[in-house]
């Protein structure tokens, strides 16, 4: 009997310990929602002080532009085809910058990854240095360094492409030597057993294992250099970009042309986007035909 | 099967692997071939600008004092950088112009003096004095005996010597010496501020005795640099990646749910969720910043919106996907303590979620940070705008610097920032929120 009551006071005081528990992490959460609530009313309130117009004085004009662009394509939509071949050109450049970068960034970004990753650098003093290059590239946005070198090599296609080159082989420099890190060491040391070199070691050792991710972060770079390719094109850098804003800045007259390259670009993101997603799907999860035989 | 069979297969197999291996590089090189040619790689040498670049890089790491004289009036002006932000006061200079009344004697250092006289001369070591005397007939420069080096551009109505202490330039109405010096000028404090030119240690003294406010706020208010605009830009910056980010989280939450199957038991709304996220992610965040620029003009709250609808679209797929994936037992489990919906979503689900859509969140945060400072270059907030001010007038290069300093270490630190959240909140409390 008296066993039985000690127990019940056991339990009541684990009950009432655990209860407390529970209590105190609810304040603590109570508080960091309300904190977060706070931060994001007074953030907006800022943003929107400093803000030129207003949120809810402009709220009721968000629509206007929209409006005013898509009434005049309907306006003139026969002429809406004619635009879409004229601004392909423009086109087939944006996505030239973001193809040529990607592929730059990947090769640039591939060889820096193999001389950051712990197990696989030929140089292993080498890794931190190596690192801390790929942690500043990642950091500067791609405007930066194509505002500076449009006012050196002038505007064009190519600041863009290095440009984004650069800002792509930090960002797959860091992913893809986490990959490398997960690869596995035995068919390395296999081929330096029989005297392969770094090179050979490498391309033979580590690639074949870790191709399909690499490629699966390559593809989905190339996403993103499509947006980020329109977007230098707007400050200068060639490509369909650069038609929007002078369609856009030439004024009254020309939105059905504006509405053209808005057509274009959303068909070539959701286009690249379905297709890569796809391509990644495949890489990554799926067996692809090819796996048999590789 | 023979060994015959399988040899075959196997030389046949390492036939086409050996083709792949040549074909990819190949295929790679032939297009960047392709985009090397359409961009005209090889007319860069013509566009691209040496000057510019030299323009460029001097400029990181000196400055230039403009010492100038009014032909006419005799009126000298002093100015750091040619700007009146940095113009001495009348009757003040540095200490190597000596202002008179009849000649101003100029020290370029190294033995080279420039005088504003009646006739404006500059010695030069190793080759002798030039001596003008600019008027209604011209400059008339007369040079030393012997060629005309190519440093000294000499015609009837303009005189420039460019050397390396500096540089005269003279023409009928105007004399100008430029004379460099190393470093950011006036980084600390501007001319006009009564600490400008005090060493450290006596800074410290005097903050110490009581002006500590005074100081700080000469330099935030420094004209020249503008300290305080720029940690507002700065702020502004990561205000517009802030909102953006986090206000697409909350509202792509909701959403989610009525876009993931296992949720939305209503298939013609969960289309309609999913195109909506589609179109929201392909229209892309240019479009949104010049849409939203039109209605709400430029700042940070524009900014913000652009990010948010974009991000909206993104984290909707994404979150829709993480609820399609939750494992339905831990849900059963509670609901069959009797939990009602709303304890079912709150027990059942979020917990294991949050992991996934915290981490996804806070890895945006920082991408985020850099698309805010490249539509604060296009519409006009942020650090983005003072950028792109300082870049367009193509002198304040020691500016441009200085602001893609502060862009590196700002993303650095939201990179930083959101790294140790995600420590914190998915590692530290197994609850999930």
């Amino acid at each position: 009997m008296a066993e039985a009551s000690d127990n019940s006071i056991r339990v009541d005081g684990i009950q009432l310990a655990y209860m407390a528990q529970v209590r105190a992490r609810r304040i603590m959460n109570l508080i960091l929602i309300v904190l977060f609530a706070a931060l994001m009313f007074s953030g907006f309130a800022t943003a929107d002080a400093r803000n030129a117009g207003g949120f809810w004085d402009g709220l009721g004009n968000v629509l206007d532009f929209p409006a005013d662009v898509f009434g005049e394509a309907m306006e003139r939509a026969h002429l809406l085809p004619g635009y879409l071949l004229k601004y392909l050109p423009s086109l087939l450049e944006t996505v030239n910058i973001a193809g040529a970068a990607t592929l730059l960034g990947a090769v640039m970004g591939l060889l820096l990854s193999l001389l950051a990753t712990r197990g696989l650098a030929p140089f292993p003093w080498l890794i931190t240095p190596v690192r801390r290059l790929l942690d500043i590239l990642r950091a500067v946005p791609e405007i930066v360094i194509a505002l500076v070198l449009i006012f050196l090599l002038g505007g064009g296609p190519v600041p863009a492409m290095i440009a984004i080159a650069l800002h792509t082989t930090g960002a797959l420099g860091k992913l893809l030597s986490e990959v490398n890190e997960n690869a596995s060491l035995k068919p390395v040391e296999g081929l330096e057993s029989v005297g392969a070199n770094w090179s050979q070691r490498m391309a033979l050792g580590v690639l074949p294992q870790v191709a399909p991710n690499h490629l699966s972060y390559v593809l989905l770079r190339f996403e993103i250099n499509i947006r980020a390719s329109a977007i230098l094109g707007f400050v200068g850098a060639g490509g369909i970009g650069y038609d929007l804003r002078n369609t856009m800045s030439w004024g009254q007259g020309k939105f059905d042309e504006a509405a053209a390259i808005f057509v274009l670009l959303f068909l070539t993101i959701v286009v690249v986007d379905q297709c890569s997603s796809a391509l990644r799907n495949r890489l990554t999860h799926g067996t692809s035909p090819s796996k048999v035989t590789s | 099967m023979t060994a015959a069979t399988i040899q075959h297969q196997a030389t046949g197999l390492i036939r086409r692997k050996r083709f792949t291996a040549f074909a990819l590089p190949a295929v790679i090189l032939a297009y960047l071939a392709y985009t090397f040619i359409s961009f005209d790689v090889l007319g860069l040498a013509e566009r691209a600008s040496l000057k510019n670049a030299a323009t460029l890089v001097t400029d990181l790491y000196s400055y230039k004092t403009h010492v100038s004289r009014d032909n006419r009036s005799g009126e000298i002006e002093i100015a750091i950088e040619g700007e009146r932000k940095g113009r001495y006061p009348a009757g003040t200079g540095p200490d190597w112009v000596a202002l008179g009344d009849a000649e101003t004697v100029i020290d370029l250092g190294g033995g080279h003096v420039v005088r504003f006289g009646a006739q404006v001369t500059y010695d030069i070591p190793g080759y002798g004095r030039v001596v003008t005397e600019p008027g209604r007939s011209g400059v008339n420069a007369q040079l030393p005996e012997g060629a005309v080096p190519e440093w000294i551009n000499a015609s009837r109505n303009r005189l420039s010597i460019t050397t390396d202490a500096g540089r005269l330039t003279v023409t009928r109405n105007r004399a100008e010496v430029f004379r460099y010096f190393t470093g950011w000028e006036l980084f600390f404090f501007t001319l006009d501020s009564p600490y400008h030119g005090e060493s450290f240690g006596t800074l410290v003294g005097r903050a110490m005795s009581g002006e500590a406010g005074a100081i700080a706020t000469e330099f935030w208010t420094n004209k020249m640099w503008r300290h305080g605009d720029v940690a507002w830009a700065i702020f502004e910056t990561m205000l517009m990646a802030f909102l953006g980010t986090f206000g697409a989280a909350l509202i792509a939450l909701p959403l989610g749910f009525a876009a993931a199957r296992n949720f939305a038991p209503l298939g013609g709304l969960r289309f309609v969720v999913r195109r909506v996220f589609d179109f929201l992610r392909g229209v892309d965040g240019l479009i949104w910043t010049i849409v939203l620029s039109r209605a709400f003009g430029p700042g940070p709250m524009t900014g913000a919106l652009a990010i948010l609808l974009t991000d909206t679209g993104t984290f909707g797929k994404i979150f829709s996907e993480a609820l399609e994936n939750v494992d339905d037992k831990q849900i059963e489990g509670v609901a069959s303590t009797g939990a009602r919906p709303i304890q079912r979503y709150r027990f059942g689900v979020l917990p294991q979620i949050t992991p996934v859509l915290l981490s996804q969140v806070l890895y945006f945060l920082e991408s985020n940070t850099r698309s805010a400072t490249i539509i604060g270059a296009i519409t006009g907030g942020g650090i983005g705008l003072l950028l792109t001010q300082a870049i367009i007038t193509q002198k304040d290069w020691e500016e441009v610097a200085y602001y893609i300093v502060l862009i590196t270490f700002m993303v650095m630190l939201m990179d930083w920032v959101s790294g140790w959240l995600r420590r914190r909140l998915i590692k530290g409390d197994e609850s999930g929120i």
